[in-house]
């Protein structure tokens, strides 16, 4: 099975919400959409979903054309961000309505939605309303519904956003499992980018209505096509700044300058931006982090195992992101090591050279 | 590249047809009567603005239109504020707030002709509950079928008894919309009961005020039934309104065509109010 | 500014609570100090915003005091107590400018208007909104919305304490951790007793100096981000702190010895007399080592996700889920691979609570 977009695009007042956008998503993985709030993702899925019609493009789901279809006639789901369930219905009878508007035989709903049930833990909250349940057990709700349906294609639109931070965890955990095997294309959009790792399969990176990347989730990581890519697939923000090539020594400023390795040694002299993850900037020497950074550091920030610290640097905003925690303190001078080895290279016009 | 979907004009026309009939139709009418003369048997003489000439330069049109001004003014001044303290003092949750909804709801419940026939009886001096204790008991001369001023008053309170409860309502609505944590901050803010109320509840309320304005001032306007049946537009011509004096005109003295062009100067002097209102409740909004 | 102290505190939303469980918050005992940048972190429905609501004075707790320095504040409202609080959602006058609004809980208490004036300037300056204090605040998007709100706890001088009830909910991922440092920021130049509440442990551990951990209205652990991850003295703070959270694994107490699944687990010290019976040994996925030929606990590999910086395996191992966090080369779902617990981070956990001590600890 397979989700087609070819050239489609999406207008509203005259401003662009999507521009023109050709993707071919697959079964058997997550297809993730990585963006900002605002950066389309929603848009695109309410275009595949049927929810917003074309300004121009087609979608073939399966082989067929279902750009004219509305969502009812797609065989589709949608779980969205908010807990969406009917509130005057039980769970059971939340789950089991897509089933009952197919015409689905009364026998065979039990034993549906009592697998689905299963499957997402809900079997002692049947039947209950949705408002006598937590916000996991609401949303988990919203999923049994989208899994019993058998559909050719699921939608998920943040569907963690609000969720506890732990709950978050735990249903991530369990998404890929829940869909594995059913055949249908799956779409994620997410903004946390840490989230598109975890999921792992293919994702798009979006920004301002475009799908600037898409590939193998950890591929597109590694290797961003563009300085957008870059950006949009890095939380802390990837440190950017102007440098200059001149023979074999890269330099960033009057004091920072080091000896190019690998394939960035051969690129044209002049001037390029540097692109580095804050994880490959850290406040120890390590031997692969050899370049000398100093900066002011402006803010630390701790979640769980590791630390950050924000610094200031020839007046650019840096962070360099590291496991343990730094005794840093807010003003002080530091010295960081940056790895010459995980540096991205873009020309001026933002393509990547190196 | 798009395909339009033309089945939507099947749910719109039997709504436009609607439209045309109750509305279109009989307003063409009205306009077709305002400029011509006719004296029955269908004959018809074209008479151009002179009817609307004649109503715009009588006395009896500035009399009416000035006593359909002072009524609802009257009532808006009234019931706005009144509406908004009654819903302030309803509790916003428990036990009550059904009862005080349903005991809100009640007078706009009764059909206009009801009110009207109620408060008559009521008023009567001799038999009336009120009539007869304000002049048999507290010995205060009231008769609203004597006394103009008597009469005012009793139209003015039936309107406000009749209707107020639209505005707290939809006052209530806006209150029970403000999340708990607006009167939270303002308490730890330290702000005043006043404070809270011009800075919290009355922003807040603001949208449905506006339409409770819009409907108070367009209902209390073209009001006729419940004056009408109370006072018959008496004593004189105390309280003939626009709608009264209208009726009287078109059907009592059968004056079509003055008639006609009274109803389109009505309408239009109703839509340019509201027209006026709406856009000064609302200018600040498009200020940024 | 003060200290607060609650204590002997019990609340409950039932009119007559019988046991326990009625309670939604059962007995908490606890000194804010002066200045101090604590979080309340936990998960929801732990009772951290009936406690944060009961301090702000928005509710009266069932049992218990608070004390402001030694005075007795159980029962005053909160205009009277001079705390400041900014809520999940921003609230704003949407009438006002932002001056107004920032210069409302200083008007309202009858401050001059060049008082009012400088304090103004100075928090606008600090949230960096100076630019904007002639607009009106209904315009702002949430994330200034947001700063107005907390500007607008901070403009007293005179706080005794300020709260934040999760405040950067309906902040965009992406400008979060700019409000985050924010707060921090402020709370350096302010150093005025700041709680925060929250059950993102980033945002607990990034602003607090102290965290308090609450679980089922209960408080399970007071201390220093540091010690949340490395000594988490219940297992709820060790799957709670951390992602993926500590690996609490069921084994057998016998003679002061932890064995998992039959295999002796070596622990950080002594077992600190854990009686013999059922137990659960702690250890976080950094301090798990794999391997495919060094010794071990014998695993096979279930699933492997790259997360960029890290790669996080998934292992089990007598049918219980171990993760753990590598650096560089990991093996590949569905080898056979021998799993390493570092010596000094594996500790043991007796119904919940940490038993064993470090190495060389004669209590």
């Amino acid at each position: 099975m397979s989700l087609e977009l070819k050239n489609v695009s999406k207008r509203v007042a005259g401003i662009t919400h999507v521009k023109e956008t050709s993707l071919t998503l697959e079964t058997g993985h997550f297809n993730v959409l990585l963006g900002e709030t605002g950066s389309g993702k929603t848009s695109l899925i309410k275009l595949m979903a049927g929810l917003d019609s074309l300004a121009s493009g087609q979608i073939i789901l399966n082989g067929r054309d279902v750009s004219g279809l509305s969502a009812q006639k797609r065989n589709i789901s949608l779980v969205h961000q908010f807990f969406v369930n009917y509130p005057h219905m039980s769970v059971f009878d939340n789950i089991a309505s897509p089933l009952k508007v197919a015409g689905v035989a009364r026998s065979e709903i039990e034993g549906r939605v009592d697998e689905a049930a299963g499957i997402l833990k809900l079997k002692p909250f049947l039947n209950r309303k949705p408002h006598e349940l937590s916000g996991g057990q609401q949303q988990r709700t919203a999923l049994a519904r989208a899994i019993v349906k058998e559909s050719d294609a699921v939608f998920l639109d943040e569907p963690l956003a609000n969720l506890d931070y732990k709950l978050r965890e735990e249903l991530r955990d369990q998404l890929p499992e829940l869909f594995a095997g059913r055949g249908a294309v799956v779409v994620y959009a997410t903004s946390e980018p840490e989230e598109a790792l975890l999921l792992g399969g293919q994702t798009a990176l979006m920004t301002d209505g475009k799908v600037v990347q898409f590939g193998p989730t950890a591929d597109i990581y590694r290797k961003p096509r563009d300085l957008d890519a870059a950006k949009v697939f890095s939380n802390p923000p990837i440190n950017v700044a102007g440098v200059t090539k001149q023979g074999e020594r890269v330099i960033l400023n009057e004091t920072t300058s080091w000896t190019l390795p690998g394939a960035a040694a051969t690129l044209a002299d002049g001037p390029y931006t540097l692109a580095i993850r804050p994880h490959h900037v850290l406040p120890v020497e390590t031997p692969a982090h050899s370049v000398r950074l100093s900066g002011r550091v402006l803010v630390t920030e701790l979640s769980g195992s590791e630390s950050s610290a924000h610094f200031e640097m020839s007046g650019q905003p840096w962070v360099s992101l590291s496991a343990g925690v730094h005794p840093y303190q807010v003003g002080e001078v530091h010295t960081f090591h940056l790895d010459p080895n995980h540096c991205f290279f873009f020309t001026p016009d933002g393509t990547l050279a190196a | 590249m798009k395909k339009l979907n033309q089945r939507a004009w099947l749910f719109v026309t039997p709504v436009l047809l609607l439209v045309a009939f109750n509305a279109l139709i009989p307003m063409m009418t009205v306009v077709n009567y305002s400029v011509q003369e006719t004296f029955g048997d269908n004959l018809f003489f074209w008479q151009g603005i002179d009817w609307f000439e004649q109503v715009l330069t009588s006395e009896r049109f500035h009399k009416a239109l000035g006593r359909q001004f002072l009524f609802t003014f009257l009532i808006l001044i009234i019931e706005v504020p009144l509406g908004v303290a009654i819903a302030l003092a309803m509790p916003r949750q428990g036990f009550w707030v059904p009862f005080c909804l349903v005991t809100m709801a009640l007078p706009m419940l009764i059909p206009w002709n009801v009110v009207g026939a109620m408060w008559n009886i009521f008023t009567l001096p001799d038999i009336g509950l009120l009539g007869y204790f304000m002049n048999h008991t507290l010995g205060i001369p009231y008769d609203m079928t004597q006394n103009p001023f008597a009469a005012w008053v009793t139209i003015v309170i039936m309107d406000v008894w009749h209707w107020t409860s639209l505005v707290v309502l939809l006052a209530y609505a806006g209150l029970v919309s403000i999340p708990n944590a607006y009167y939270q901050a303002a308490e730890i803010d330290g702000a005043s009961g006043w404070a809270v109320f011009r800075f919290i509840q009355l922003p807040k309320m603001k949208t449905v005020l506006t339409i409770a304005i819009l409907l108070r001032f367009m209902d209390s306007f073209n009001i006729y039934t419940e004056p009408f049946v109370l006072t018959g537009g008496g004593p004189g011509n105390s309280t003939t309104l626009l709608s009264i004096d209208l009726v009287k005109i078109a059907l009592g003295q059968f004056d079509l065509g003055p008639a006609a062009a009274m109803s389109l100067i009505y309408f239009a002097i109703t839509l340019l109010v509201s027209w006026l209102f709406y856009t000064l409740m609302t200018m600040n909004d498009n200020k940024s | 500014m003060a200290q607060i102290t609650l204590s002997n505190l019990r609340h409950s939303y039932r009119p007559d609570p019988a046991d326990d469980d009625d309670y939604a918050l059962k007995k908490i005992d606890l000194t804010w100090d002066d200045g101090g940048a604590y979080a309340l972190l936990g998960p929801s429905g732990c009772g951290k915003s009936t406690l944060l609501n009961i301090i702000s004075g928005l509710l009266v707790p069932s049992e218990g005091k608070i004390l402001f320095d030694d005075r007795d504040v159980t029962a005053l409202p909160p205009a009277k107590r001079n705390i400041a609080q900014v809520f999940q959602f921003p609230v704003i006058y949407d009438t006002m400018t932002v001056y107004d609004n920032l210069a409302f809980p200083l008007r309202n208490r009858g401050r001059d208007e060049d008082i009012v004036k400088r304090r103004v300037t100075a928090i606008a300056e600090m949230l960096e909104v100076t630019g904007m204090l002639s607009t009106r605040a209904s315009n702002l998007s949430p994330d200034n919305k947001q700063k107005i709100s907390m500007g607008r706890g901070l403009v007293r001088e005179d706080v005794n304490v300020v709260m934040f009830d999760e405040p950067l909910t309906v902040i965009d991922p992406h400008l979060k951790w700019k409000l985050r440092s924010k707060l921090k920021e402020l709370h350096q130049r302010v150093r005025a007793t700041m709680i925060y509440v929250t059950h993102d442990q980033t945002e607990a551990l990034t602003f607090a100096d102290q965290v308090v951990v609450m679980q089922d209205g209960e408080i399970v652990q007071i201390g220093t981000p540091v010690d949340l991850f490395e000594r988490p003295a219940h297992t709820f703070v060790g799957h709670f702190i951390g992602s993926p959270g500590m690996n609490v694994l069921p084994c057998e107490v016998k003679g002061g010895a932890a064995f998992f699944g039959g295999e002796q687990v070596a622990l950080e010290g002594p077992a600190g007399g854990a009686a013999d019976g059922k137990a659960e040994v702690g250890i976080r996925p950094e301090f798990v080592s794999v391997s495919t030929t060094g010794g071990g606990i014998a695993a096979h590999v279930r699933k492997v996700a790259d997360i960029g910086r890290h790669k996080v395996v998934e292992a089990i191992a007598h049918d219980s889920r171990i993760h753990a966090i590598l650096e560089g080369d990991a093996p590949n779902a569905g080898d056979a691979v021998m799993l390493d617990f570092k010596r000094s981070q594996t500790r043991l956990y007796k119904d919940g609570w940490l038993a064993s001590r470090p190495e060389g600890d004669v209590r």
